[in-house]
């Protein structure tokens, strides 16, 4: 009967919508990336211009987290970053560099870590003492300099 | 060659915003008296499922293949933009957060205005001028709730999926022109893309806006066949101006949205 | 809860407005109970505002609208809907629901206000729908349908909770021949037959006057005149007379109010 096919043709329609919009939230907008394994860093700067809550935590060029937080810290008068880093990086040295870099002509902003020299490595919780604020371009060379010797 | 007085054209401009006003307060308590209160029908469901039918179902077809179209324009627009840039990866995310901000509300809700929201008009307002209305009323069966209400439910309910579904199939149509035409990596596509579109604040603000878009477009057009005059002439202008009149406010509502939601401020 | 009363429908002192301009002004109407009353007159007369104020779609400004023994007006959402199965209308463009075909648009009355089985529904509906001899068209949709088919099938939803009181607005308008004499052989038959009481409201003079057992002739917001057919023929009132023989000019005139015509010519066009 004609109802029949009205009926169908509707509950198609509602599935097809839902579906859409599970696709969106699934593989469009990347909720639920990166897995529930993480631990906790904090990160102090002096600047974070351009850093947003969402951005990459990098080591290496290779994404190991992302920023959740970002807050001031009402004694220091600094930037307080909350970084999630994988659960199974767990072999950053404590005197590791944190810095705020650029990506690309865009302009994104994303925190690189650089290694120390540190036997002990930061555990959840932990806070990176090191750190390299968010900086203009032209410094952006220099910093690039200082962080080559500091891995000599 | 009738000459009015300077007066007489002030009068009739006073004239005409209250009009404007009095259509308003109609058209409010028109759609409270439809919505809210006990409707006293038994197959509520029955209709709600017929309107949704021809409301949302037969709108699929100009929505999906106006999506696909859009979709793929983005992505050829965007990357030759970008490739200036040298930022040709960025064209996955650009083409998802155009839709999904901005393009799949406002356009699907165009659409919509243009295909149901005219169709909606024109039907209400054939049967007013046919007494249908009327014969409903006899019969002892209120209109608003038995004609009107359903309707408007559709539509609240369709414009949401048809908007979905219209980004989904945008995307689709961009990713198919960026990877398989233009030659982006297809790894970067999606994860740029998924790295900077945020569910919170990118679909759910999308749809936030494609509802709020349902109630204004479908409301307008319910209203306006129920207006109007009950002639040939009426109708047809009644259906212009469902088109024109739920355009504006898309647009106008749109800028407002964009400005709450996006505005940072 | 009704009184036997010889009047179906009455109005007393009823006025009805339409923002500043009062369409009816302190008019009586008595429509007896079993017999075919026409209102009639000029067009925009409001004629048709008359049938919605007895059929409680319209509230008048003042005065009572007395149907089966109870106040229109006075009554609840409840009990006027109650009051509904009592009344049936035939609209001038048949009203069908477009959407629903002819078994479903006949059993619609039914299916709101009784809550009968399938089969007597059914029964029914074919029943009605022979009365007015179009059984064989039950699973049509509207748009199949001529426009007197239309008007049958109307006339059948009319009357599928056999109400005391049917009324008809212009049902002659824009028939051919045959069309017409069906439809007035139908109401003659149906107040014959059911003992209801048919209220016509038309222009259509012939037709009309061939039912009717009363006439009311309504205009300038008044009943003008009333009387039998045959009483109305010798009436000495002047709109009445012009009504009733179709002359173009009389009381209402035939020229709209203009000023002189030999000015008009000599001005030539306005500065």
């Amino acid at each position: 009967m004609r109802i029949r096919t009205l009926e169908i043709g509707v509950g198609l329609f509602l599935l097809a919508g839902v579906l859409a919009l599970l696709l969106l939230s699934l593989r469009v907008s990347g909720l639920n990336v990166a897995s529930t394994d993480t631990y906790k860093l904090y990160a102090y700067f002096d600047n974070i211009a351009g850093l947003s809550v969402r951005s990459k935590v990098t080591m290496a060029g290779v994404t190991i987290g992302k920023v959740t937080a970002i807050d001031l810290d009402r004694e220091s008068y600094t930037g307080r970053v909350t970084l999630e880093i994988q659960k199974d990086i767990d072999i950053l040295p404590s005197d590791s560099t944190a810095s705020i870099l650029t990506a690309g002509l865009l302009g994104e902003k994303y925190v690189g870590i650089s290694v120390g020299g540190e036997e002990q490595t930061l555990g959840d919780g932990d806070t990176i003492r090191d750190t390299q604020s968010s900086l203009v371009l032209e410094e952006l060379i220099g910093k690039f300099l200082l962080n080559s010797v500091n891995k000599e | 060659m009738r000459k009015r007085s300077l007066i007489e054209q002030v009068r009739r401009v006073g004239e005409s915003g209250i009009g404007v006003l009095a259509a308003l307060g109609r058209a409010t308590l028109f759609l409270f008296h439809s919505l809210f209160g006990p409707s006293g029908l038994d197959n509520r469901f029955a209709l709600l499922v017929r309107q949704l039918y021809s409301v949302g179902v037969l709108s699929l077809a100009i929505v999906v293949v106006s999506g696909i179209f859009i979709g793929m324009v983005l992505a050829l627009q965007g990357y030759s933009i970008l490739s200036s840039y040298g930022s040709e990866q960025a064209v996955g995310q650009m083409v998802a957060l155009t839709l999904l901000r901005e393009l799949g509300p406002v356009v699907t809700a165009l659409l919509f205005a243009g295909r149901a929201g005219s169709a909606l008009a024109a039907e209400i307002g054939n049967m007013k001028s046919t007494e249908q209305l009327s014969s409903l009323e006899m019969i002892g069966v209120d209109p608003l709730k038995y004609i009107i209400a359903p309707r408007l439910w559709a539509g609240f309910i369709s414009l949401p999926l048809l908007t979905v579904i219209f980004n989904v199939v945008g995307i689709w149509g961009g990713a198919m022109v960026a990877v398989d035409w233009l030659g982006v990596y297809e790894g970067s596509f999606w994860a740029n893309m998924q790295n900077s579109v945020v569910f919170s604040s990118d679909v759910l603000n999308g749809v936030i806006k494609s509802l709020v878009f349902a109630v204004v477009v479908t409301w307008i057009a319910v209203f306006q066949g129920y207006d109007c005059e009950p002639t040939s002439e009426g109708i047809s202008r009644a259906t212009t101006r469902t088109v024109v009149y739920a355009s504006l406010a898309v647009l106008g509502l749109d800028f407002i949205l964009t400005a709450l939601m996006f505005g940072d401020f | 809860m009704s009184v036997a009363n010889a009047n179906a429908v009455e109005l007393k002192g009823v006025t009805f407005m339409r923002g500043e301009r009062s369409i009816f002004h302190n008019v009586d109407i008595v429509i007896p109970r079993g017999k075919v009353t026409a209102i009639m007159g000029p067009s925009g007369c409001g004629k048709t505002t008359l049938l919605r104020l007895i059929a409680a779609q319209l509230k008048p400004a003042s005065g009572e609208v007395w149907v089966a023994g109870t106040n229109l007006p006075s009554l609840s959402r409840r009990e006027l809907f109650e009051m509904r199965k009592q009344m049936g209308v035939l609209f001038q463009s048949g009203a069908l629901f477009t959407d629903l075909d002819v078994f479903e648009n006949v059993a619609f009355p039914l299916r709101v206000h009784t809550k009968l089985p399938e089969e007597m529904i059914r029964d029914i509906v074919l029943m009605k729908l022979q009365a007015v001899g179009l059984r064989g068209a039950v699973e049509l949709m509207p748009d199949e349908l001529s426009g007197g088919m239309k008007r049958r099938v109307a006339l059948a939803r009319a009357i599928a909770l056999d109400p005391q009181i049917l009324m008809y607005d212009e049902p002659f308008a824009g028939q051919d021949p045959i069309a017409m004499g069906v439809l007035v052989q139908l109401i003659r038959l149906l107040n014959d037959a059911l003992g209801i009481t048919s209220i016509v409201v038309s222009h259509d003079l012939a037709e009309t006057a061939s039912i009717a057992d009363y006439i009311y002739v309504v205009g300038d917001g008044q009943v003008l005149g009333q009387g039998t057919p045959a009483q109305l023929r010798e009436s000495t009132n002047p709109r009445i007379r012009q009504f009733m023989k179709g002359a173009a000019d009389g009381p209402v005139p035939f020229h709209f109010p203009a000023p002189p015509y030999a000015d008009d010519l000599l001005r030539g066009s306005d500065a």
